[in-house]
């Protein structure tokens, strides 16, 4: 008999399974559970993008292309990226396509750490990137952000955090589960403070076109960031692509031509229907993309008052689709909110805690619901809050 | 005009006021006054329930009448529309281009009472000089509300 406890790898063996899925694993095996859990768009993907797959598919385009993906849609890419948030990227050198902006965070930090690096990861902030950087040896130093700064780094965190260990530092703006986003100056007080190191950035931008009342900034267009940030964005949020699996790295070409190697050994390239279907996207989805917008806007609006209204503080968050309420008014910690909701009220959020300890205190409502959905679960929170109150 | 504000109650009229001041990032009061002057000009003309009239009863029916009119002396197109329309049996009434001239739905109890209003109401107007009736067999989709009994996924999928 084999002994796996033994034999496997050890940095896997020890990971955490993600706190995530394990609540939704337990709200699957209940009927009629209103759930606020997911983290992907409930659109059908446009249209014209189904279209344009379909017909490669009926063309039979289905072969290896480069591995960096078809020329043409590095080319379309590196357009879009200049028109919507001034960047400049060389489609042949600097771009690469990937299976999901998942692939391209792994594969950059797989590229830039070594061994006893350390990695300094934002938190409260989407579950990857912890176990992506001990699989690589490196170890992370967390910064927990703070509600009153609305969950922004600031210069000072950063400060406090780089010792002369420190190789890469993780920004997730807009973030997930937060909502929060960094604006320009935000964004030059941390360059301020990078300049002149060699530290590198890895920007997981996957919710940029999801932000409200401001455009996107890409920290790698500040001054003196291009040249140590890898930017990843991709198709699944914005253009509801989120199964075609199909995502992008940019950034000088050194860096790239490494990230390029990993991904030759280990992918070969991104699935060639999605990158037929994604040239479509970026030339006429513009329209499309907007209506989702606006409708995420609506759904926003409408679940961050209804928090507000029954009592959980909600911030107004500005990007991607996420409320982050704050529950500890309920004198509950997350994991039991969670938990006396799901059991009581069929409504299932997800606890704070799942993304850092910082989110100790808040759950995170995903708003990728109708507003009939959103409406009816906040209905039976509201429910839920006021039978604790009068419990006490 | 608040071409959002209208958009939202063609998608669910029974929003409340609050909900609709949310979503619209606007106040109930203004909310409230909007929607009574978008209904002083005419813009919205009802709030209605969209109702599988099959669910209610299996023998009802839905017939398209395609009237063709040769206006009269007195009886010109919009004359013989009215009358037409008048009638508690008709849910719609069209004035189409080339073709019929008129397009008529009426939706009744059964098929019989389709033949009678036929041939008692329309066939019976002086400018009209032939009707062809066609029957809805399955309804699929109606002001743009898909009749279904249940999707496969629990999320309703909005198609973009």
């Amino acid at each position: 008999m084999i002994d796996y406890s033994k034999i496997l790898n050890p940095t896997v063996v020890e990971m955490k399974p993600s706190g995530i899925r394990r609540f939704f694993d337990l709200a699957a095996e209940m009927d009629d559970v209103i759930s606020l859990g997911v983290g992907e768009p409930d659109f059908k993907t446009p249209w014209a993008i189904r279209n344009a797959g379909i017909e490669a598919l009926e063309k039979s385009r289905t072969r290896y292309t480069a591995n960096s993906g078809m020329i043409q849609l590095r080319a379309e890419i590196a357009a879009w990226l200049s028109r919507k948030y001034g960047l400049e990227y060389e489609p042949e050198k600097e771009i690469l396509l990937t299976v999901g902006g998942s692939e391209a965070i792994d594969a950059a930090i797989r590229a830039t750490v070594k061994d006893g690096d350390e990695v300094i990861i934002i938190q409260p902030s989407y579950v990857c990137y912890e176990p992506m950087t001990r699989l690589s040896g490196g170890v992370p130093v967390i910064i927990e952000t703070k509600a009153e700064d609305s969950f922004r780094v600031t210069a000072e965190q950063l400060k406090n955090a780089i010792s002369e260990k420190t190789k890469l530092l993780i920004l997730p703006y807009p973030c997930n589960p937060t909502g929060a986003v960094m604006g320009k100056e935000d964004l030059e007080a941390i360059a301020e403070v990078l300049r002149g190191t060699d530290i590198l950035v890895i920007s997981d931008e996957i919710y940029s076109e999801l932000t409200f009342g401001s455009t996107h900034v890409s920290p790698a267009s500040i001054e003196g960031m291009k040249e140590r940030t890898i930017v990843v964005n991709g198709f699944s949020k914005a253009f509801s692509m989120t199964g075609w699996r199909l995502g992008f790295a940019c950034g000088p070409r050194e860096i790239m031509q490494q990230i390029i190697k990993i991904h030759q050994y280990a992918i070969m390239c991104a699935p060639t229907v999605s990158q037929y279907a994604a040239i479509e996207a970026l030339k006429n989805c513009d329209e499309a993309v907007e209506e989702m917008k606006a409708e995420y806007n609506r759904r926003r609006r409408l679940i961050v008052d209804g928090f507000n209204r029954i009592g959980l503080t909600c911030r107004e968050p500005k990007g991607a689709f996420y409320a982050f309420p704050c529950i500890s008014s309920t004198g509950l910690t997350s994991e039991e909110f969670c938990e006396k909701l799901l059991y009581s009220k069929k409504v299932a959020v997800v606890p704070g805690p799942a993304f850092g300890k910082g989110g100790e205190g808040f759950v995170r409502a995903s708003y990728c619901y109708s507003t009939e959905h959103i409406l009816e679960a906040i209905k039976r929170i509201g429910e839920f809050v006021e039978e604790l109150k009068n419990n006490k | 005009m608040n071409k959002e504000l209208v958009e939202l109650l063609k998608r669910n009229a029974r929003y409340s006021d609050d909900e609709l001041a949310s979503m619209l990032g606007s106040t109930p009061e203004k909310i409230r006054a909007e929607i009574k002057e978008l209904e002083k000009q005419g813009i919205i003309l009802g709030y209605q329930a969209i109702v599988n009239e099959q669910k209610i009863d299996v023998n009802s029916v839905v017939a398209i009448v395609k009237v063709d009119v040769v206006p009269a002396a007195n009886l010109g197109f919009d004359e013989v529309a009215k009358r037409i329309a008048s009638h508690r049996e008709v849910e719609s009434v069209y004035l189409l281009s080339g073709g019929h001239d008129l397009q008529v739905i009426i939706k009744v109890k059964n098929l019989q009472e389709v033949a009678n209003f036929v041939g008692k109401k329309i066939a019976t107007i002086d400018a009209v000089t032939n009707t062809t009736t066609t029957f809805i067999l399955n309804q699929f989709k109606e002001n743009g509300i898909i009749f279904t009994d249940s999707s496969d996924d629990e999320r309703r999928q909005i198609p973009v």
